[in-house]
């Protein structure tokens, strides 16, 4: 399959998908590459599709779509050993369509959204993996795969090849991962007649729950958990900074586990049947981690570019986002009858700095480094927090005044005077 | 505690027999100069075991593809990560 394309993808995931299916439907000639059995198979997310971002690729993408639930309510959990405090927003209007965001199933979605990017006219070839980039100096003109003769070339390489992107580390356009930009997630998918779900959640057919966790679920590392709703089906994960774990020593199997045991989540997952247990890493390091992100005749999108908005959870907009604008510039610079140069194609660099994707990743550059250097607030305040509710809500004969007193000594007696006003400072800061 | 070996068992693989795509590069340095050995911990599908002698050895059947072994592997870069030949390796059902 010696042939020359106008674009060639890496990758069938929601940033590859994005831009093979924009630039295909533009009329550029498109060849995707994937490595698994069909796209999707590969692929692990938790997962909430946002509709936003997908929207801007095709519109009426609920037509056909496979959607779990949308979801109407959104619960932060902060627990402790045995207890929480959380908060919940719910509102009827998410119950209004368009909805805004969905609980999805990766491994149907993905070959849903490649069946859309084959319609518009792009070359998807599966159960191939790309071993390397073919280079002209400097200039990527094409991969090398592993099928017999399978050198394949174009005037454009788009690398959607996810969080590792092996591809750009031996290309030299990225240096590899370090354990303190990466979080290791652990997620399983339990089953459950969807009027089990519908009852144990208060919502009815379709609508759905997201509950995001932090605090003694990470055992005091950087991390979060969660738990979505799909339709038959609960999804529960939980992820840690790779550095965290490792100096710990905490393997995620047992944190998932533990997480799973506590006494507010298994009522939850009650009768269910375990049926996958997955493993992703995800890109923690923000915008400070960003590599280059283009050269002569390639770009970076999705997890390879490590564009995740860690605090928000959001990765797959960013991911579609990246991949819709890295096409559209080669379908400008096309139109324009310009080569797809490292100066044109900084015009992609240019688009997503005015877009959402680097200005949510820009406001939170200084959150990665925070966390790391104040791990208090994974390690003492979910106690702290969980402490005082518990001393508020409890009926003992004590006046309120003095369970007052009894608070604010144990927050003094963790963190001193100087240390709270330090870490509201600090938080502030931080989310600024 | 339910094994980890349980959990993979649910999965779904096309195993490549006879070729393994995470590769050791130097057991000597896994079992003679490697301390802290952070595979063993990582891994969230327990690819890595310890031997009596401090040997690591590698079993990539159960391999969920996440890269963890080769990122903790900073010290001593010790492990060649590749993707399984396409199709092979886990299939995600729901991913």
């Amino acid at each position: 399959m010696s042939e020359h394309f106008d674009v060639l993808v890496i990758g069938a995931g929601p940033s590859g998908n994005a831009a093979a299916y924009t630039a295909a439907k533009a009329g550029l000639n498109v060849l995707q590459i994937e490595r698994g059995e069909s796209p999707g198979s590969k692929n692990v997310q938790g997962a909430i599709l946002y509709s936003d971002a997908l929207e801007k690729i095709i519109p009426d993408f609920r037509e056909d779509a496979p959607l779990e639930r949308h979801l109407i309510e959104q619960r932060m959990w902060m627990l402790d050993d045995e207890s929480y405090v959380g908060s919940t927003y719910r509102s009827n209007a998410f119950n209004t369509p368009p909805f805004n965001r969905y609980t999805i199933i990766r491994a149907q979605f993905d070959k849903w959204f490649s069946k859309k990017v084959q319609d518009a006219g792009a070359l998807t070839i599966c159960e191939t993996t790309v071993l390397g980039l073919h280079m002209d100096g400097d200039r990527v003109v094409g991969a090398i795969t592993d099928r017999a003769g399978g050198s394949v070339y174009a005037d454009a390489v788009i690398l959607a090849d996810g969080v590792n992107s092996l591809l750009a580390k031996k290309a030299g356009f990225r240096p590899e991962l370090q354990p303190r930009d990466v979080a290791l997630a652990v997620k399983e998918i339990h089953f459950l007649p969807d009027t089990t779900i519908e009852s144990r959640f208060n919502v009815g057919p379709d609508e759905g729950v997201a509950i995001e966790m932090a605090g003694k679920i990470t055992q005091g590392m950087v991390g979060t958990g969660f738990l979505y709703t799909n339709t038959e089906s609960l999804t529960i994960g939980v992820g840690c900074l790779l550095s965290d774990l490792r100096a710990r020593k905490i393997t995620p199997h047992a944190l998932i586990e533990n997480m799973k045991a506590h006494p507010a989540i298994r009522p939850m997952l009650e009768g269910g049947e375990m049926k996958e247990y997955c493993a992703h890493l995800i890109p923690e390091g923000g915008y400070n981690a960003i590599p280059r992100i283009y050269g002569e005749g390639w770009m970076m999108v999705g997890d390879a570019g490590m564009f995740v908005n860690s605090v928000h959870r959001e990765g797959s907009n960013l991911a579609m986002t990246t991949g819709r604008l890295a096409a559209e510039t080669l379908i400008e610079l096309r139109s324009e009858g310009k080569d797809f140069t490292a100066d044109s194609l900084a015009r992609y660099r240019r688009k997503l700095d005015e877009s959402f994707v680097m200005k949510d990743l820009k406001k939170y550059r200084d959150m990665p480094g925070f966390l790391e250097s104040n791990p208090q607030f994974f390690t003492q305040y979910p106690g702290l927090i969980n402490r005082a509710a518990h001393t508020m809500v409890v009926v003992d004969g004590a006046d309120k005044k003095s369970k007052e007193r009894d608070i604010r000594r144990n927050f003094i007696k963790k963190r001193s005077r100087f240390g709270l006003i330090g870490d509201a400072f600090k938080f502030w800061r931080a989310f600024e | 505690m339910i094994k980890v070996e349980e959990k993979l068992f649910q999965n779904r693989y096309k195993v490549d027999a006879g070729r393994a795509h995470i590769q050791i590069a130097d057991p000597d340095v896994c079992q003679l100069k490697c301390e802290t050995k952070p595979c063993l911990v990582c891994c969230p599908a327990s690819c890595y075991t310890k031997e009596g002698d401090g040997a690591v050895t590698l079993i990539t059947d159960g391999c969920l593809e996440c890269g963890t072994c080769r990122v903790v592997c900073s010290e001593h870069r010790n492990v060649l990560w590749e993707y399984p030949r396409g199709g092979y390796g886990i299939l995600f059902k729901f991913g």
